[in-house]
């Protein structure tokens, strides 16, 4: 019931912009660095590049697709933190410091011989 | 390989030693005789570039530590600015001193796209369905585990038609490119040598060795095989394709996008040839799918081959699409159940199968802004590498996939600098033959000399690599070419201004 009201109703900017923030927030706990760093700027400029919709009907497919995708990310990175790999040499930028709080664990060191 | 940094600091830091008496030819191993090039000395025209002196080969300490970390680590040194005396361990330590860079990981940049990609999580999730609840066999007809993973089978099926604009009926799954390739090209040619009439294949001298291999294979057999020649920038001649058609050309086999140079060949023109003359067309489109818009009914395409690991999918699992009007016949090469309109016999892996039909709904979705992306991070890279002296791309500028990039380093070894560079994933032609030191046969294909082949590298860009990367990559090989180049006594007579063409190398 309530479902099928949140499907009709139309989206609200609050919603969309939090949707958004869930899918950064999401996005940026993959172990990987290159799906990351995807993740983020896949969201970022696919939020850009539909920021002008009007049409309530394409907003809400649009919804649609980014709750999805948010699904999958969670699951993804529940999964891509379970098998973490080592860093690679670009991770930390040109700095090479862990921003604290995202220290993360290895526990293979794999690629090497 | 492990050790390669401070055997070539140590290396280098004899020859700073040295200095005083480099002026003497170094290194005796080659003598030689510039005979021509000494009046042009003596005029004075003397045209540096840069300085060349054996101390400017300098390590640099910005990447190269990052190598040396597992061994030093070993070794018990802490490394950090606090560190104390350094002179009782290696002569790294004195650069290493400054290093503070340790939170930093040693797994190398992937920029091997060509040879495979790593799979995109959309993918996986889509896959795992299938490795974990859903297990019927997809040919099983009886009950509701065979139906629902045929349904997912067929879903997968039509995503891979739409991607290319074919009729789902039209896909054949194959265990990769390799098999697809093998299959049309031998499936057809022994369909329609049958009759000893059409013993005739026409193909290209720059295409992928499984597509080569099965031609010489045909050749043993008793057929005929053309090898189109191609020009210096990697493309055919449209000319030369209609010349070598005879009336017993039974295919013709050109690969739309060439996996060493990038080179898009013009594929829509050669199926209208082949069209008119009534020869079918295969194509090898491994590395073209999912990345360049393709459609075979535009481009009058009769057979290609499709992998799922060049386009973010699994390993394992590839098509072949095959032409149904007008109708492609072919003899198969495995024999069975008759899966697969019985052309490819075999139980279907329906978690590939779903993995790779994904893969390519997601690569049609995503196509216009990955190649966007692609490209871009292409110009940069290309910019950065073509600004250095003596470096030049291979292949068409102009008709080329932006994701692959070949550039040769004049003066530096390929295979040497791809060990310099062991924190970048990279690679000089082609994976099958990366085990070999031989030149890559595309490249001499194009008329490029051994010491241009040799000294090649080709960089794939996909849709994980990142700006940051690329930036990276061009710090590290400006270092590393750099370094190379330095201790190289031929660069010091380019310096000099001498040709090395003109030099009488003396036997020994």
């Amino acid at each position: 019931m309530s479902a099928v009201q949140a499907a009709t109703r139309p989206e609200s900017a609050q919603r969309v912009l939090s949707l958004y923030r869930q899918l950064l927030r999401q996005g940026n706990q993959f172990s990987a660095y290159n799906f990351r760093e995807y993740a983020k700027r896949r969201t970022r400029d696919a939020f850009r590049e539909n920021k002008n919709v009007e049409d309530p009907r394409r907003i809400q497919e649009l919804v649609q697709k980014g709750l999805q995708d948010l699904q999958i990310l969670k699951r993804q990175t529940v999964i891509s933190q379970f098998y973490q790999m080592n860093r690679l040499v670009v991770e930390g930028g040109i700095s090479g410091k862990d921003t604290p709080g995202h220290e993360t664990v290895r526990q293979k060191d794999t690629g090497w011989d | 390989m492990a050790n390669l940094a401070p055997s070539v600091l140590r290396q280098a830091s004899r020859l700073a030693s040295k200095s005083s008496i480099s002026a003497v030819p170094r290194r005796g191993v080659v003598a030689l005789s510039r005979t021509a090039a000494a009046p042009a000395r003596c005029a004075g025209r003397r045209c540096y570039v840069t300085q060349t002196k054996s101390d400017n080969a300098q390590v640099q300490a910005d990447t190269a530590i990052r190598l040396d970390r597992p061994e030093l680590e070993k070794s018990g040194l802490v490394l950090d600015a606090q560190s104390g005396s350094t002179t009782h361990v290696s002569p790294m330590a004195d650069v290493l001193k400054q290093a503070t860079r340790m939170d930093e990981g040693q797994r190398p940049i992937y920029l091997d796209m060509q040879a495979t990609t790593p799979i995109d999580p959309r993918v996986l999730d889509a896959m795992l369905p299938y490795y974990t609840g859903v297990f019927g066999n997809p040919h099983s007809r009886t009950h509701a585990y065979g139906w629902e993973s045929e349904r997912a089978v067929e879903q997968a099926r039509e995503h891979i038609a739409t991607l290319i604009g074919a009729d789902p009926k039209e896909i054949i799954f194959t265990s990769g490119a390799t098999e697809s390739n093998n299959m049309s090209i031998k499936g057809v040619a022994r369909f329609f040598g049958r009759s000893g009439k059409k013993k005739h294949i026409i193909t290209s001298q720059t295409e992928h060795k499984c597509v080569l291999d099965s031609c010489r294979h045909l050749q043993d057999d008793g057929y005929e095989v053309t090898y189109l020649p191609v020009n210096n920038k990697g493309l055919i001649d449209l000319d030369q394709l209609r010349a070598a058609i005879r009336p017993e050309t039974a295919l013709v086999s050109i690969m739309t996008v060439n996996n060493e140079i990038g080179v898009i060949q013009p594929v829509a023109e050669i199926g209208k040839i082949c069209r008119e003359h009534k020869v079918f067309f295969h194509t090898d489109a491994a590395q073209a799918v999912g990345k360049i818009p393709l459609d075979v009914n535009a481009m009058n395409v009769d057979l290609m081959s499709i992998s799922s690991h060049k386009i973010y999918g699994p390993k394992g699992i590839g098509a072949c699409y095959v032409r149904r009007r007008p109708r492609v016949r072919l003899e198969p090469i495995i024999s069975g159940g008759g899966q697969e309109r019985g052309l490819r016999s075999g139980t279907l892996a329906p978690a590939l199968v779903v993995g790779f039909g994904e893969a390519c709904r997601v690569a049609k979705e995503e196509l216009e802004y990955d190649s966007k992306r692609v490209k871009a991070l292409s110009d940069r890279l290309l910019k950065g590498l073509l600004s250095m002296e003596h470096t030049n791309q291979n292949g068409d500028p102009e008709h080329f996939y932006p994701g692959c990039v070949n550039v040769s380093f004049a003066y530096v070894e390929g295979e040497s600098l791809l060990m310099a560079l062991k924190d970048v994933a990279l690679s000089s032609g082609s994976a099958c033959t990366s085990a070999s030191l031989e030149p890559s046969y595309v490249l001499r294909a194009l008329g490029n000399s051994d010491e241009n082949a040799h000294s090649s590298i080709r960089f794939g860009i996909g849709r994980f690599t990142t700006e940051a990367e690329i930036d990276y990559v061009l710090k590290a090989v400006k270092e590393r070419v750099g370094f190379l180049r330095e201790l190289s006594p031929l660069w010091e007579l380019v310096q000099e201004g001498v040709d090395l063409n003109t030099i009488e190398w003396t036997q020994h």
